[in-house]
């Protein structure tokens, strides 16, 4: 007579399943590779001494960060609570603009051309307004994250309003698709992002 | 009104039988998502909050350097320092490490290689600085400072 195989008994097969799935779910860390996402400017040659632009005073919004985190915007005591539509209202400022920036004035949609200020001590054309942050060598690093994201932040809902999207919309638009790019594109033209990082000076640091 | 008293007085029971093999659906997909971490992080990492967030398409073109303060104090000192691959490096060896990395991409990608800069919140802008004015040396120009998104 034949020997009938034994059965393994499948019914603890769900629990075994249930520990592992529990030890994949405690040890995954899904990766994130999010972050704001900076252009340095090229090295400079030591032999060729740094190019002489000139460039108008009021086309610069200066930001300063001391070691003690305290903001000097323009000259004067800042905070980051306003900081970004500042930073907005100086690039549509429109203050003497050429050709090109009356008919970008003019593509702009209405809820931007309402910030326009035309105000002569402010920048002329947003393609030469110029975003600088100055920091210390003793600023925190979080605190001068928070404002290049505030400035980034004033860029991006001008781009996202030029496209009609909003402005997590507008961050996520890949390069790889043509239709993105294009609008992505759409958004920048003729408003260069210019943030400019300066070289910290020796203060409060080591 | 009596359409609504008709109701069918059977217990019905939810099968269970099925069960194991949705619990080993989801067992698989954590299993090939996993990624176990290959390296120790020998810096504190506690990475700042930023709103507007940017994501990378391409993940290969990224390089990652750590910034903070060494966790194991009494190796590495109390001083904020850098991390690339598995060791502490110098800031000064940066640019020969920027290399090595940008070799190991294929040669069409090689001018955007990608450096994320994981670097803890408490660290300075000085060490900060020092990385930058490396990758500068290096013309590694594309830095994505890694962030956490900012809840409100």
């Amino acid at each position: 007579m034949k020997k009938e195989a034994p059965e393994i008994p499948a019914g603890s097969m769900a629990d075994i399943a249930f520990l592992l799935l529990i030890f994949f779910l405690v040890t995954t860390t899904i990766a994130s590779d999010k972050g704001i996402l900076n252009f340095l400017p090229p090295k400079q040659d030591p032999n060729v001494p740094p190019p002489d632009i000139k460039v108008n005073e009021r086309n610069i919004f200066t930001i300063l960060i001391n070691a003690n985190d305290q903001l000097l915007v323009e000259g004067e005591y800042g905070s980051t609570e306003s900081l970004d539509q500042d930073v907005k209202s100086f690039i549509l400022n429109f203050g003497a603009p050429d050709e090109g920036g009356q008919a970008l004035y003019n593509s702009l949609p209405g809820s931007l051309q309402s910030l326009v200020g035309r105000d002569p001590a402010s920048s002329d054309d947003p393609s030469e307004a110029i975003v600088s942050i100055k920091t210390n060598r003793g600023t925190s690093y979080d605190m001068y994250l928070e404002v290049f994201d505030l400035v980034k932040k004033a860029y991006f809902e001008i781009y996202a309003a030029r496209v009609n999207l909003t402005s997590e919309e507008y961050r996520a638009l890949s390069n790889e698709i043509p239709g993105e790019t294009a609008l992505s594109d759409k958004g920048k033209e003729g408003i260069p992002m210019a943030i400019s990082i300066a070289e910290p000076d020796k203060q409060g640091g080591n | 009104m009596a359409k609504f008293k008709k109701k069918v007085s059977s217990s019905t029971k939810i099968s269970v039988a099925s069960l194991p093999d949705i619990v080993f659906i989801l067992l698989f997909f954590f299993m090939v998502t996993t990624v176990m971490r290959e390296q120790d992080i020998l810096v504190e990492q506690k990475l700042p909050q930023a709103s507007q967030l940017q994501k990378l398409q391409k993940k290969t073109l990224i390089s990652y350097i750590y910034v903070g303060n060494p966790k194991n104090v009494a190796l590495y000192g109390t001083e904020p320092r850098i991390q690339a691959n598995d060791a502490l490096l110098m800031p000064a060896d940066l640019v020969q490490w920027v290399n090595q990395e940008r070799d190991l991409l294929p040669e069409a990608d090689r001018g955007l290689i990608t450096i994320s800069m994981k670097a803890d919140k408490e660290v300075k802008m000085g060490p900060i600085s020092d990385v930058q004015n490396e990758l500068r040396e290096a013309d590694a120009r594309r830095v994505l400072y890694a962030a956490t998104k900012k809840v409100d």
